[in-house]
């Protein structure tokens, strides 16, 4: 345990010397800044002009539309933050002074996995809280249940970081960017043929979809959380920019827990029979 | 773990199919496995189609310094790397301070400097040492104490709070053997040790590598400087496309006796008279004939070398040489002692043929 808490300082010192956590934190709060600027004049505008819809409606999408964002990123900074770990050890050799220690080689995968899922965990949670409570303040709307949806957002970090991780075990850092870009594409665009596909009923879209949610489970989680943060008004019509149709089951979260656990290991078990 | 004083693990009494007199047998077996660190057999490595190491087969005693030479590509890295557990083999055994290669537990008790000393350069040297410190198990005053000691070691203790990413190259190798020697192993593995050094360094290096063997720690050594093992091993073993050509005693080699190149502006039939009795062998060695060994090239100013003899004689009779060479009225040059030709053996054992790898 010792070892694997070292390794996952290490992770975070690299992150922090780096600069990596400097940038993050600000840029963070840049977004989080604009995002409060435009809720705040949306609430004048409308205490002005009187609204078109339901005010509900209006900044639970202004909401929802931040923590979309907000989910994006979380992938994105997955992806770009981890995709470096293991393979770029290995390419610069900076792993065999490690390796050569009494540590286990999963305590290396292990240390590097829990080092990153602490940061982006954290980081992840930080922007999504920061989104819910700036709409609370400012326009009152808070969503039926904030903690799941944001649960289900980290939850896709850690999905993210380790397949990663595993794939990072056997190619290069440029191979797994692309691999890791490219799955969340397939995810991306088999999670929208879905839901589209349900409004005319076609099976076929649907197993299209649920093939990509079994390859990278990030869309189905999204979708799920944006269930948890949309008024029950639209979740009832199953219409909306963030979830069309009938969404995800529990299932998905099950599957993403075992897929996490699985790639782990595999990761673990792949890294410990490479040559370095 | 104090070395010899406890039983390896994994050699269990009732694992040996002891006879009769199990005991006496079990002892004499146990005292000869604590006395080996590195003991291969048959070791083979193949990447695809590629062979690195075709067969490793050798011993290594405890407390040695074991110089593994070979020309570029031939399979010394990989060898290195098998016995700490960073490659896998094909096939065969290796066991390293009774324990199969890459135990993970054993390796607390292993330091190595990578041929490729990259390390994680966005720790200082401190913090650097600090992190293998806590890999090792070592507690923070013990880890305090040894990093100010090892990094006084390598000459870097005026650079302990500074980055690596700001250390030259040199600084690097030199850091990656203080990491290496840091919790004091009982074998340390330096995979050409000194690629990056100055002749500073370089000399830093041999004092180092005879402290730590002075404090009974076994050094495997690889390098292709032959000067360098020359001067430091005990043994050495010669590779070539994965196979140990030969393993050499230094000390045997040596003999006990010495070459000497003598360098006189003449070789009289006088000097040669009061020589014979000192020197087992001579021979008359041309003008211009300059030794590979020699370091200086030529002696008065001119290029033309003075006369001179090359002489088998033993280290007593070094003083007699120089006065009887004197007493024969001759003018002495130089009486140069010529290191044993590890060179001229490197190229017959593995071949004047460069493989260009």
């Amino acid at each position: 345990m010792n070892a694997i808490m070292n390794l996952a300082w290490l992770t975070f010192h690299e992150a922090r010397r780096r600069s990596m956590v400097l940038v993050a934190l600000v840029l963070g709060a840049a977004f989080l800044l604009l995002f409060g600027i435009g809720m705040n004049l949306i609430v004048n505008s409308r205490q002005t002009t009187g609204g078109l819809l339901n005010g509900e409606i209006i900044f639970s999408m202004l909401t929802v539309a931040g923590l979309y964002v907000v989910h994006f990123l979380a992938i994105m900074l997955a992806i770009v933050a981890t995709v470096d770990a293991v393979s770029g050890e290995i390419s610069s050799h900076t792993i065999q002074s490690l390796v050569t220690r009494p540590v286990y080689r999963w305590q290396v995968i292990a240390g590097k996995w829990l080092g990153y899922i602490i940061m982006l965990v954290l980081y992840t949670a930080l922007l999504s809280v920061g989104i819910l409570l700036e709409s609370w303040l400012i326009a009152g709307y808070v969503p039926p249940q904030p903690a799941q949806g944001i649960a289900l957002i980290v939850l896709q970090v850690a999905v993210v970081v380790s397949l990663s991780l595993y794939i990072g075990t056997y190619v290069s850092t440029l191979t797994n960017g692309v691999i890791l870009f490219m799955l969340y594409g397939l995810a991306f665009i088999g999670s929208w043929v879905e839901q589209i596909g349900t409004l005319y009923q076609s099976p076929a879209t649907t197993q299209i979809g649920v093939i990509s949610s079994l390859l990278l489970p990030v869309e189905a989680l999204w979708r799920l959380a944006a269930v948890s943060l949309q008024p029950p008004l639209l979740n009832n019509i199953n219409f909306s920019p963030f979830n069309l149709g009938s969404p995800p089951t529990g299932a998905t979260i099950v599957y993403a827990v075992i897929y996490i656990g699985l790639l782990l290991v595999l990761a673990m078990r792949a890294f410990t029979v490479r040559d370095l | 773990m104090p070395a010899g004083s406890h039983l390896p693990h994994g050699l269990k009494p009732s694992a040996l199919q002891l006879p009769r007199e199990g005991r006496r047998v079990w002892q004499s077996e146990s005292a000869q496995l604590s006395e080996i660190a590195i003991e291969t057999h048959e070791l083979r490595k193949e990447y695809g189609a590629k062979v690195a190491v075709a067969d490793l087969t050798l011993t290594v005693p405890r407390g040695e310094i074991f110089g593994f030479l070979g020309p570029n590509g031939a399979g010394k890295s990989t060898s290195v790397k098998m016995l700490l557990g960073l490659v896998h083999p094909t096939s065969g055994t290796s066991m390293v301070l009774g324990h199969p290669a890459g135990h993970v537990p054993t390796l607390a008790r292993i330091g190595f400097l990578p041929e490729h000393f990259r390390f994680h350069e966005w720790l200082t040297a401190t913090e650097f040492l600090d992190l293998h410190g806590r890999l090792c198990g070592m507690d923070p005053a013990h880890r305090r104490k040894r990093i100010s000691e090892v990094l006084e070691l390598v000459g870097l203790a005026e650079h302990a709070h500074r980055r690596l990413s700001g250390f030259s190259k040199g600084m690097l190798q030199r850091i990656g053997l203080a990491q290496a020697l840091l919790h004091a192993p009982e074998l340390a593995f330096f995979d050409e040790p000194t690629s990056a050094l100055d002749p500073f360094g370089r000399r830093l290096v041999r004092t180092i590598i005879q402290e730590i063997k002075a404090q009974g720690t076994t050094v495997f050594l690889n390098s292709h400087l032959l000067s360098e093992v020359e001067v430091t091993c005990d043994r050495v073993a010669f590779i070539r496309d994965g196979v140990v050509l030969q393993t050499l005693e230094l000390h045997e080699m040596a003999g006990g006796h010495r070459t000497v190149e003598l360098r006189v502006d003449a070789v009289t039939p006088a000097l040669l008279d009061r020589l014979t009795p000192l020197v087992e062998e001579w021979r008359l060695l041309e003008a211009d004939e300059s030794s590979p060994f020699g370091g200086q090239t030529s002696y008065p100013a001119d290029a033309q070398l003075p006369a001179g003899l090359e002489l088998v004689t033993c280290d007593d009779h070094l003083p007699l040489i120089a006065r009887e060479t004197l007493a024969a009225g001759a003018r002495l040059y130089a009486l140069t002692p010529r290191r044993t030709s590890l060179e001229q053996l490197f190229l017959d054992i593995v071949g004047m043929e460069d493989s260009g790898q």
